[in-house]
């Protein structure tokens, strides 16, 4: 018989797993602090928290939606060249000769138009439980900041594909930047100011009057690096305030004395 | 009905179609938690407030919603594929043109409004509404539990706003619009050439009014109306009858909610003038309409 503690008695293994693995509270709670991607938690928390008809689940399967979305996203990246040129070719080649290609890239729109809805569901339930109450309020506004960027995320990713869907989409959308007041070229006051279609707020976002190759750049720098960066940092602020305003819900612990 | 079965199954549309049915299910799940909280003494949460392990108790939870959020995904992507038309051509044209789905809502407005109100305007003070939620809700009840009697009206605005307007709109713009952003009801097929008069009005030639500077003053008064009576009555109504909760809430508070309720509401007051006056503007000026 293989004597399996010459293994966890190892200098690799020790090295590795920093305790043993016995059904202590000590045990269960050194599995949260030694874990670097786990201590996002607190080693204890109240039951309701645990509790999927309190929760929904919604806050931690956005969370997972988004890294499928950057995983799925950095692989289709291998592939795709933001080009007015080759961008629909490289869709067709993803999806007909590249192995996975179709695949990955249904996960890919699928799991954005899941983290649409999930984060408005996620909304809906802090909403319902009051959970935005003091000591929350900063928070529910960087959960609203949260909710822009991931449309913004889903907005920029919807022109990539480079089809009569993209583009025309994209155009209904940014025509609107036309119509913004003072920065737009046929909003309030636009024309008077000296707007014009070539240098107007929706010039600025699509780098020319029309959706065209300079927008689809635009787009792509917007939709894998800056957009991806913003809401990553504003997902560290929104977790590490949860953290430091105790918990998902409920008053302050100076609070509930009262 | 047959076209409107081709927008419910375009591939695309299936999220709205998931969200009708989660959107049903969640709403009634916390109701049901809020009304039997408010039957009871102790609500659940309180309750359930001591504190556990999160290793096992949090973590195994979280490890088997990831597997079967992976495992829906992954049918769902193996099962449909995303959809992929002909190659971008800026000289071509569909009718109807759409935005993404989440945004239908907003391009559903624009029937209603030009596009700086619905496409600039709303949305910006959606967000803004939006995070100031917590500042302008006082009602230090209902923090951290499900509950209806202890904050009916937070609960009716945010679901009016939500259910009834965002998601019925994006409904609407997404499964009833056709050609010509033209309304179809489900069963109707989507005729290109459907003819639509042109019976809107402004508001003023309702009034009999055909001079521009006379309509756009009357406009003026109408619009301006609106907002000084909906924020000075309701104002002396909390004076003589609620002083003490209108000194809890504050000027600055009292003024932000006021404008957001009259936003809100003016909303709506627009869309039921289009269905059944045909009105067009109530406020024309040379710079903008209204």
């Amino acid at each position: 018989m293989f004597n399996f503690s010459k293994v966890t008695k190892s200098q690799v293994w020790e090295s590795v797993f920093r305790h043993p693995y016995e059904d202590t509270n000590r045990n269960r709670m050194l599995q949260i602090l030694d874990n670097v991607f786990l201590h996002l938690h607190p080693t204890k928390i109240p039951r309701y928290a645990t509790d999927v008809g309190f929760t929904w689940g919604m806050g931690g399967i956005t969370f997972l939606l988004f890294l499928v979305l950057t995983v799925t996203g950095v692989l289709l990246m291998f592939y795709y060249r933001p080009t007015a040129e080759f961008a629909y070719d490289d869709m067709n080649y993803l999806q007909h000769d590249v192995p996975f290609g179709l695949f990955m890239r249904n996960m890919h729109r699928w799991a954005a138009h899941l983290m649409v809805i999930t984060v408005w569901l996620h909304m809906f339930r802090v909403f319902m439980t009051g959970s935005y109450k003091p000591p929350r309020e900063f928070n529910w506004g960087i959960g609203v900041i949260l909710l822009t960027l991931t449309l913004l995320l889903s907005f920029t990713g919807y022109l990539l594909p480079w089809d009569q869907l993209a583009i025309w989409a994209v155009t209904v959308g940014t025509n609107m930047a036309r119509a913004t007041p003072i920065l737009g070229h046929e909003g309030p006051l636009g024309p008077e100011l000296g707007m014009r279609a070539d240098n107007d707020v929706r010039f600025a976002l699509l780098g020319g009057t029309v959706v065209g190759p300079a927008a689809l750049m635009r787009f792509y720098v917007l939709h894998v690096i800056f957009l991806p960066i913003a809401i990553s940092v504003f997902i560290a602020v929104h977790f590490w305030r949860v953290r430091k305003d105790g918990g998902i819900s409920g008053p302050r612990p100076s609070d509930k004395k009262k | 009905m047959e076209h409107f079965l081709e927008q419910v199954k375009k591939p695309d549309n299936i999220p709205i179609v998931g969200l009708i049915f989660l959107i049903i299910f969640y709403t009634v799940w916390a109701f049901k938690q809020a009304f039997a909280n408010d039957k009871s003494e102790v609500t659940r949460e309180m309750a359930n407030s001591e504190k556990v392990q999160t290793w096992p108790n949090l973590v195994k939870v979280e490890f088997v919603a990831a597997i079967v959020v992976m495992l829906l995904l992954t049918v769902w992507s193996i099962a449909i594929d995303a959809p992929l038309e002909e190659p971008a051509n800026p000289s071509k044209t569909p009718n109807p043109s759409k935005a993404p789905w989440y945004f239908l809502g907003l391009q559903e407005l624009l029937v209603y409004f030009d596009p700086w109100i619905a496409g600039v305007v709303l949305p910006s003070i959606i967000i803004i509404g939006l995070m100031a939620i917590p500042y302008i809700d006082f009602n230090e009840k209902g923090n951290g539990y499900y509950t209806y009697k202890e904050r009916k009206l937070a609960i009716w605005t945010f679901c009016f706003g939500f259910l009834v307007l965002w998601i019925t709109l994006i409904i609407s713009g997404t499964f009833l619009r056709g050609p010509g952003w033209n309304w179809f009801a489900p069963w109707n097929e989507w005729d290109t050439h459907k003819v639509v008069a042109l019976t809107n009005v402004d508001l003023s030639e309702l009034f009999r009014i055909r001079d521009y500077t006379t309509a756009s003053i009357f406009g003026g008064i109408v619009t301006l109306g609106y907002f000084g009576i909906g924020t000075v009555l309701p104002l002396k109504w909390f004076g003589k009858k609620q002083p003490e909760l209108l000194k809890t809430m504050g000027m600055v508070r009292y003024f932000t909610i006021s404008s957001l309720y009259l936003m809100m509401f003016g909303v709506v007051i627009k869309i039921i003038l289009r269905v059944t006056l045909n009105i067009k503007y109530i406020w024309v000026t040379p710079w903008f309409n209204i």
